[in-house]
Parts: C-alpha cells; sequence; structure tokens
C-alpha cells in the first residue's frame, strides 16, 4: 500500500530530482509505495505546482456538497415526519416503489425481507439489508425521485426518509421527527451484517504455482444448459441469440 | 507431442468416458452464398463504377454488412432501460482494443448530455487549496495514456446459478479495454495538496444518478486518471462525457462517468452504491463490502453461441480473451474436454497491466463434440476458478465478482451453446 500524501509525497518529488543522495532517501522512506509509483510523475520538478484553475468559491462548494456519512456529517439542518413524509411517498414514489415499499413490477422493494439474508432468494431492502439509515438520506436527496431528482425540499427528504425507516418498522411512531440531530444515531438492523474484503485470505486456494494440466478431474457431463433455460434475446426467427449472422 | 496432435487425445478420452454426446455427425462447411454475379469469372458492380468519394462520409461507420456487430441489451434484467446495461460484442471483436461505439454502457440515470463549457470539476474538503476546473483546465495538465479494461462487477452475474443466457456478449460483455488520455489523479490531489487526515475521497457524476462512490486515497494516488479521451477521440456521451474517472483494475462502477466532484474526507461514506449495491452477499448473511478488484478471468469469444463453427472439421482457431484487476496475464490455458486437461493457449499482441490480452488456441478440429474452456493465471499466481470453487465459498447470491471458468459445447454441427459441466 502507499503512504498517505503527506508524508510520502515530497519524497517523491525529491527521488524525481538528478541526486543520488535524494534518490536513496527517497527509496528508504517509500519502500512499500515506490513501484506504484515508478510510471508517475517523470516530467514534474521538485515542489512544481501548475497554478491552473482557481479556488471555488464557498457559495459553489454548497450547492453540490451534499453528501451524508453513517456519523451524521453533512446532514443540512431540517426535519420530517413520517406523517407527513407518507403523503409525499405516495404522491411521488409509491408508483414504482409501492404503497408499502414492496415494489412494482421489477422496482426496487424499499420495505421488507427481514431474515432472508441466509434463505434461496434473499430480498435486500432498507430494513433487511442497509447498514446505515445515512445513506437512506443521502441517496435518496441525490437521485430521487427517479426522474426528477433534487426535485424536493431538505424537510420533505427527511419526512420521506422517515417514512421508508417506517415502512420497515425501524421507527414505529407516525409522529416520529427525523432530523439533522437524530438521523445518525438511528441504528439499523443490518449495521454488522457488512464485513471487508477478505477475497486475498478466504479464496487463497486460488494461488497456486503450476496449475493441473492432465488428468486434473474425472471426466465430466453437462449439468445445466442456457439454451433450455432460453431467455436470451433473439433477432431474428431462426431462434438464434442476437448477434449471429 | 505436437500441438495439432496433443488435443485428439484429449478429446478421445473424454469421449470415451462417455459425456453422452454423439460424435458422429461431422459438420458440414457453410455455403459460402453470396451473388454469383459479382465473383469470378465476373467482374462485380464495385469494379465497374466509382465509390463515394471523400468525405463523404464525414464520421466514418462500419461497413453496412456487419450491421450484426452491435451493442446489445437484456430488457428482462432491469425496471428502466435509463438504469440498465447494454453489452459488448465480444463474440465479434479481435485484438485488445473495443471500438468507442461498442463499449458496453452501464447507466443509473440515462445519459448525461453534458455541454462542456458548463461542466466543472470540483476539488475539496481536506485540501490545502480547493480547486475548480473547465474541461480547458484540465486538458493543461501533464497528460497520460493508459490501455485499461473496465469491467462492471456485475459481469457474468447472471450466470451464478447456472448457465443461462446463450452468447458470450451477454454473459461477458460487461467490459470494454480502451486506451484512455487524461491527467493522473494524483497529479490534480497534489495540486490541491491532500491533507494528512485525508484517506478517501468521494468521486460523483453530474448525472440524473449523482453516482458517488467511496475511493481510498492509496489507489487515488496510485494509478487513476481523470480522462477525456478514449481512443484517441473524446469520451463518447455514454461513457461519461467530458469526463470520467479511470480506476484500473478495479470495478467498473467506481470509474464514475461525467466527474464532477472530488471530495477528500478522513472515512468513507458508505454510499448507496457501496451499501445496497457492489456488497456481495455470503451463505452466512454477512456481505463482503469493498470488493474492488476484478479478479483473473478469461473467456473464449470464438467459438462461441454466437459464433458457431461454421467451416466444418478441420483447422479451427479459438480466440478468447484474458485479464485481471491484479497486474498482467502470465499465461491462458485451454481445455477442449471440460477442464480435464489443458494445453498452453499463445498470447498474441501486448500483455499490459490491467488490460485485456488476446489468447488463440489453434487446433485440426475432427468435428467431434467439445467442451471449451479457458483458465487464466496473472503475475500474482492466481488462477482463474471454476464456477464450482467459486460457490463452494460464496454460494450463488453473491450478484458481483463471477470470474468462475466459462464452458461452451460445441456440437458436431459446429453450434456452441453455454453449459455448465460437472
Amino acid at each position: 500500500m502507499a503512504s498517505r500524501p503527506g508524508m510520502c509525497r515530497p519524497m517523491v518529488r525529491s527521488r524525481m530530482s538528478k541526486s543520488p543522495k535524494f534518490i536513496a532517501l527517497a527509496l528508504i522512506a517509500c519502500t512499500l509505495s515506490a513501484p506504484a509509483f515508478a510510471q508517475q510523475k517523470t516530467e514534474v520538478k521538485a515542489g512544481s505546482r501548475y497554478h491552473i484553475g482557481r479556488a471555488p468559491t464557498a457559495d459553489e462548494i454548497r450547492g453540490w456538497d451534499i453528501d451524508v456519512r453513517p456519523d451524521g456529517q453533512g446532514l443540512p439542518d431540517g426535519k420530517g415526519t413520517v406523517a407527513q413524509g407518507e403523503k409525499l411517498f405516495m404522491d411521488n414514489c409509491s408508483s414504482c416503489h409501492g404503497e408499502f415499499g414492496e415494489g412494482n413490477g421489477r422496482w426496487p422493494v424499499l420495505a421488507g425481507g427481514k431474515g432472508s439474508l441466509t434463505s434461496d432468494n434473499p430480498v435486500k431492502t432498507v430494513g433487511s439489508y442497509w447498514p446505515y439509515a445515512s445513506t437512506v438520506f443521502d441517496y435518496v436527496r441525490h437521485a430521487m425521485p427517479y426522474g426528477n431528482a433534487e426535485s424536493f425540499s431538505v424537510d420533505e427528504y427527511y419526512a420521506l426518509v422517515a417514512y421508508v425507516l417506517y415502512l420497515n418498522d425501524i421507527v414505529t411512531d407516525q409522529n416520529f421527527e427525523l432530523n439533522n440531530k437524530n438521523l445518525a444515531k438511528i441504528k439499523m438492523p443490518n449495521e454488522q451484517g457488512f464485513v471487508m474484503d477478505d477475497r486475498a485470505a478466504s479464496e487463497k486456494a486460488f494461488w497456486q504455482k503450476d496449475p493441473c494440466m492432465k488428468d486434473c478431474i474425472a471426466p465430466v457431463k453437462i449439468t445445466a444448459r442456457a439454451a433450455i433455460i432460453d431467455v436470451t434475446p433473439e433477432d431474428g426467427k431462426d431462434g438464434k441469440p442476437r448477434g449471429v449472422e | 507431442m505436437s500441438k495439432m496432435d496433443s488435443p485428439r487425445q484429449s478429446r478421445r478420452s473424454f469421449l470415451a468416458a462417455g459425456a453422452g454426446v454423439a460424435a458422429s455427425v461431422l459438420a458440414k462447411p457453410a455455403l459460402a452464398g453470396g451473388n454469383p454475379a459479382n465473383q469470378p469469372p465476373n467482374v462485380p458492380e464495385w469494379t465497374k463504377s466509382l465509390g463515394e468519394g471523400v468525405a463523404v462520409r464525414p464520421y466514418g461507420k462500419p461497413s453496412k454488412f456487419e450491421k450484426d456487430v452491435i451493442r446489445r441489451d437484456v430488457e428482462w434484467l432491469t425496471a428502466s432501460r435509463e438504469s440498465s446495461v447494454s453489452f459488448t460484442p465480444l463474440h465479434e471483436l479481435e485484438g485488445i482494443i473495443t471500438p468507442n461505439g461498442l463499449c458496453f454502457e452501464r447507466h443509473h440515470g440515462g445519459i448525461a448530455e453534458i455541454d462542456p463549457a458548463d461542466h466543472r470539476l470540483m476539488i475539496h474538503g481536506l485540501v490545502e487549496r480547493p480547486l475548480i476546473l473547465t474541461l480547458e483546465e484540465l486538458k493543461r495538465y501533464p497528460r497520460v495514456n493508459r490501455i485499461h479494461f473496465m469491467e462492471c462487477a456485475a459481469n457474468s452475474g447472471m450466470e451464478w446459478r447456472g448457465a443461462q443466457l446463450n452468447g458470450c456478449q451477454f454473459t461477458h460483455g460487461m467490459i470494454h479495454c480502451v486506451q484512455y488520455t487524461g491527467v493522473s489523479l494524483r497529479t490534480l490531489l497534489e495540486e490541491a495538496g491532500v491533507k494528512t487526515s485525508g484517506k478517501w475521497l468521494l468521486v460523483e457524476g453530474a448525472d440524473a444518478a449523482a453516482m458517488d462512490r467511496s475511493l481510498p486515497i492509496e489507489k487515488a494516488l496510485d494509478d487513476c486518471i481523470i480522462a477525456y479521451k478514449m481512443n484517441g477521440e473524446a469520451l463518447y456521451p455514454e461513457q461519461g462525457y467530458p469526463m470520467r474517472l479511470v480506476v484500473p483494475g478495479w470495478q467498473g462502477n467506481l470509474w464514475v462517468k461525467w466527474l464532477r466532484r472530488i471530495k477528500v474526507g478522513d472515512q468513507p461514506w458508505h454510499t448507496r452504491e457501496e451499501t445496497s449495491k457492489y456488497t456481495d452477499l455470503m451463505p452466512d448473511g454477512k456481505a463482503r463490502r469493498f470488493t474492488w478488484s476484478m479478479d483473473a478471468k478469461s473467456v473464449i469469444t470464438s467459438p462461441s453461441p454466437q459464433a458457431p463453427i461454421r467451416h466444418g472439421k478441420g483447422f479451427t482457431i479459438i480466440s478468447g480473451l484474458a485479464w485481471s484487476g491484479n497486474g498482467k496475464v502470465k499465461r491462458v490455458d485451454v481445455s477442449l474436454d471440460g477442464g480435464r486437461n489443458w494445453w498452453p493457449a499463445r498470447l498474441d499482441g501486448p500483455v499490459l497491466d490491467k488490460a485485456l490480452t488476446r489468447f488463440y488456441y489453434e487446433f485440426d478440429w475432427n468435428g467431434e463434440p467439445l467442451l471449451l474452456q479457458s483458465r487464466v493465471q496473472d503475475e500474482t499466481g492466481y488462477v482463474q476458478p471454476s464456477k464450482a470453487e467459486l460457490r463452494k465459498i460464496r454460494g450463488v447470491n453473491s450478484i458481483y465478482h463471477n470470474n468462475g471458468i466459462q464452458t461452451w459445447h460445441v456440437q458436431a454441427n459446429g453450434e456452441v451453446e453455454n453449459v455448465e459441466v460437472a
């Protein structure tokens, strides 16, 4: 892994200088990160900046800086109740997501699915799967309603999120008010349901020195056929998958 | 043992063991077809008359006879065309570079049509000097050119439970590989001056989905690019015009298109696209998060269900692609008997870091059925696993990161089907 930028950056720059002394220093300090940077920055002199572009104004940042973290960083001042959210949801969301978040057709299911994650057909919803309430607020405010994003007020987004939490029994009081003070305190049922990528350890067997070349397994038989499932789009009358001449 | 001889033996043992397929019917060469009036000894019409002049086609297109080489989608996969995917026609392509117009698409809010004059890239958060740039300003920074594959985390995801879609366009076509030109993300982060507390980046798009993901600073400073050209020309709108993030080796979702904002922070954001989506559910009900890199994978692109063998028995070319998000392809092996025996394939063309690599295996087909597979090993020593090996660890509900070995059943008549074997 590379070092943190603040620690490594000046040394990478000096590595690019012609001084052997600095090269040696940089290699010692950045041993781990050096290979990754080997192709980088060959033209930049130590300490150089380009002075291209300008600083954004506070207003410019404010307009776009609407992301929210699990610890509540980024939550805007505002509030909304479950009851307020229910009305907004019926008018703006239920046509796709269903009146109870059950999802119409193939549109996403927002509620339910509790205890289904180890079943053959897991139902991954806000209540059964999502680890943080902040994500619901962040996503809905960024991207919903689908096709009319960023069209509601902050208070309306709080109300909508409150209602989605209510649909999932995460809050149970119709008069519950969600706001920038309490959103980050809400515990989601599946917060502990996630582990960091562990492929390097759990799939260690996939690293092999010499893969088997001869008589590796017993003779095999066909166990499943896509043509029988027959869900591939077809172009013409001959029933061949599209793309066949 | 010559290359032409060795596969025959494997087929014999495979057939002798009784794979349940008839071997006696030999494939017949397809008829040449066409219009005899244009064929020898006649002089064809295009020899007797002038063709179109220069600049009649100011932006060239493929021959009209290649009209089937197109992106395709599978309508039942998603609820909406604007949050959906189309597939690269891998079965028709060669080499390692994907033509811009054929690169698969994955949008979450449709294709944003952005006037570059109005587009801005903002860098802020835990930086010494917040920055806002126009496209023209971005182009004044030193440029880098890199060829990398971009693979959707869900590529082959429909195949977790078994063989489903019949064609490598559909099973493996959520991938493209182009040469990107742009600015090293490191250059811009140095210009902005990341504070020592800056450990993560939020990268966000300007489209209707406002796609946002958390990117660790180590990767951001390593090999990421903010690209504005692909294969030499401006990004196509469906690929993020006027600028996108390039995150070599990592799942396509992180390659934020229409990139408008980079915020430096000290923790990940746990956005929708790294909690609800792009987390991989395991059999115990827990899910892996932040499964960024795309492991080594390969597929035979021809023959394949959309590219059957039409020439009958005789000299036959197996063509395929291999890649790894963890480095260069070291070797590819090909099996004709469903993974029982393997022969080294020939890598042809450049073998680049985190890029598609073309392989070939040529042999003399005697017309008997085959169970074709390819298996890649990357420079870390990782060997592409079978689907059974993957399922043993992950179950069948992880959706993403299916890099299991693909099997094509070549029948005696040359038709090819997506199958599973055991």
